[in-house]
């Protein structure tokens, strides 16, 4: 969708960007991160032509950005920056329809759509559509900074460390908001950032860069398990194992389809599985499923009766679709080797062992 | 008392002199927008450039009024208008220039580059930017240099009688070569209620024209 060939810049005899190439796939993420002055916002800035290119090509859609003009080509792509950029004089749906209106959109459907957009990032229409900038909080200005770059639904997003002056609650927040919107529209975003935490979040793909340089262009995953060298290493941190976490999910990483019992089973019964499996313990369900609670080996040697007479209650369990990071925090706060993962109606999925992170986490070393 | 009363038997012929007043200054600020914006603007695009123009306009300033209406004479002479009211228009026009390039330079040139940036990155054109950004938000600032530039004008021109440009300064001349108070203090106070009046007029066109979100109050 958008790529790159051998792009250079040079200002005057300094190099700020180096022969750099790379493609980015339709509806993808790709965070351009590095240190500041390593060329990741001139590389940004010379796809919408705020910057020119001084030698190599940039297509967007298979069409060179040199054959349109510089204002019709940046009308078509969505922008946002850092410092919000919402014009004081113009109301929030204004703001939001600026480039419809650049555009001779409808103004109607256009004001029409820039609620629906408000709506999407939870801000009341009634309330804010009319309102001027200066009486929102940053956070909420910055909400509108990103819809107003998607007003005129451009397949094409520039973001310019767009969450950098958010206070972290907030950023989160937003970003959790961007990429709800994101799976909803599917835009090709180039994404200007110096977080390697933002980036692991956000991106599909990630691209590091070093004075001017494209040292590596791989997925999050990749560049923290294997990254190229020792720079790349220290830019993504010492803890890069651990920043992994955040990108498996749950589900991938449980033993699914788990022995359980039912509060009728046999108390001989459920020792027969647990030794079978070689577990500790084991989880009693309900009828249609539920975890309900958990018997231990331990407790039910020599034991008379029914699973429903003798069990406890599971000290805490993770949803499936959770990420192992706070899989981990779970595991480590509640002191618990396992844990039983449940679905969002409750009903027990799998469960998840420490020695099963770290199996998961070592494959790619393995295969390697 | 007998101020009053020479005011009021004179009522006519003090709004004749206002009315003459007041068209040449207005046509004055008039033509001084209609040059000092565009030329506050223009030099934005070159600090050097900005500088010079500034500082001839701030030296402009400074030549007295009298002096300068007699520069014009000569100058105007072979047109057939050394005196009268063209001088004083001429004269008036540069009077205003300094406040309103000086303002329209200064409020352009503290717009904020990343809505420059924002702008440019949606894809307006530099006339658009002008129109729909840069102008709107410079509003307010450029106004108060148009009211600097009227009251000031309004001073000025009370001294272009002596040029026979007319106007309230009639009664300041006449008033003084008469030795007549009356005149000479009817002419003051009307010269006075018209700058303020004309101020809080711009006042009120200033908050109109100004959009609520610049707006520093609520």
């Amino acid at each position: 969708m958008i790529r790159l060939e051998n792009v250079t810049k040079t200002f005057d005899s300094y190099m700020a960007v180096d022969n750099v190439s790379f493609e980015v796939p339709e509806g993808e993420i790709c965070v351009l991160l590095g240190p500041s002055g390593c060329g990741k916002t001139t590389t940004m800035r010379m796809i919408n032509r705020l910057t020119e290119l001084s030698s190599g090509r940039i297509l967007i859609g298979g069409r060179d950005i040199m054959e349109v003009g510089a204002t019709e080509l940046r009308r078509g792509i969505g922008y946002v920056i850092q410092q919000i950029g919402l014009f004081p004089n113009k109301t929030i749906e204004d703001n939001i329809c600026t480039v419809p209106d650049l555009l001779g959109m409808d103004r109607k459907a256009s004001r029409k759509r820039a609620h629906e957009l408000l709506e999407m990032v939870a801000l009341d229409p009634a309330v804010f559509a009319k309102r001027y900038p200066k009486q929102l909080s940053g956070g909420q200005q910055q909400r509108v900074g990103v819809i107003r770059a998607l007003a005129a639904d451009p397949p094409v997003l520039l973001m310019d460390e767009p969450f950098g002056a958010i206070d972290p609650i907030n950023r989160a927040v937003i970003q959790d908001e961007f990429l709800k919107l994101q799976s909803a529209l599917k835009k090709t975003v180039i994404f200007v950032s110096h977080d390697i935490d933002e980036a692991v979040k956000m991106a599909s793909r990630i691209a590091i860069f070093k004075s001017g340089k494209l040292v590596q262009y791989d997925t999050p995953d990749n560049i923290l398990a294997h990254p190229v060298d020792d720079f790349v290493a220290d830019f993504v941190g010492g803890d890069r194992t651990l920043k992994r976490l955040q990108l498996v999910k749950v589900a991938d990483a449980m033993q699914a389809d788990p022995p359980r019992v039912l509060a009728e089973t046999p108390v001989a019964e459920a020792l027969a599985l647990m030794q079978k499996h070689d577990h500790q313990s084991v989880v009693m369900t309900g009828p249609r499923g539920r975890a309900r609670g958990l018997v231990r080996r331990a407790q039910l040697q020599g034991a008379q009766g029914m699973v429903g007479d003798h069990y406890e209650r599971i000290p805490c369990t993770i949803q499936v679709d959770d990420t192992l990071r706070n899989a981990v925090s779970m595991m480590f706060s509640n002191d618990q080797t396992w844990l039983a993962c449940v679905d969002q109606d409750g009903f027990y999925r799998g469960y998840l062992t420490q020695r099963g992170i770290t199996h998961l986490l070592g494959a790619t070393y393995r295969d390697a | 008392m007998e101020t009053l009363r020479f005011a009021l038997e004179n009522l006519p012929q003090i709004m004749d002199r206002t009315v003459e007043h007041v068209s040449l200054v207005g046509a004055a600020i008039l033509i001084a927008i209609a040059t000092g914006v565009p030329i506050g603007i223009a030099i934005t695009q070159n600090a050097t450039i900005a500088k010079r123009v500034l500082y001839v306009a701030a030296i402009i300033m400074t030549i007295p009024s009298i002096a300068f209406f007699g520069i014009l004479i000569p100058i105007l002479s072979p047109f057939g208008h050394g005196i009268g009211y063209l001088p004083a228009l001429i004269a008036l026009v540069f009077y205003s220039q300094l406040p309103i390039i000086r303002n329209t330079y200064t409020a352009i040139m503290n717009i904020d580059p990343a809505l420059r940036d924002a702008a440019r990155g949606m894809g307006m054109t530099a006339l658009q930017r002008l129109w729909q950004v840069e102008i709107p938000m410079a509003m307010p600032v450029i106004l108060n240099g148009v009211r600097n530039a009227v009251v000031l004008t309004i001073a000025i021109a009370a001294i272009a009688t002596y040029i026979g440009a007319g106007g309230l300064g009639t009664f300041i001349s006449r008033g003084i070569s008469q030795t007549d108070s009356r005149q000479l203090i009817t002419g003051a106070v009307a010269v006075s209620l018209l700058a303020i009046a004309a101020d809080l007029f711009l006042l009120l066109l200033q908050r109109l024209l100004t959009s609520p979100g610049l707006r520093t109050r609520n």
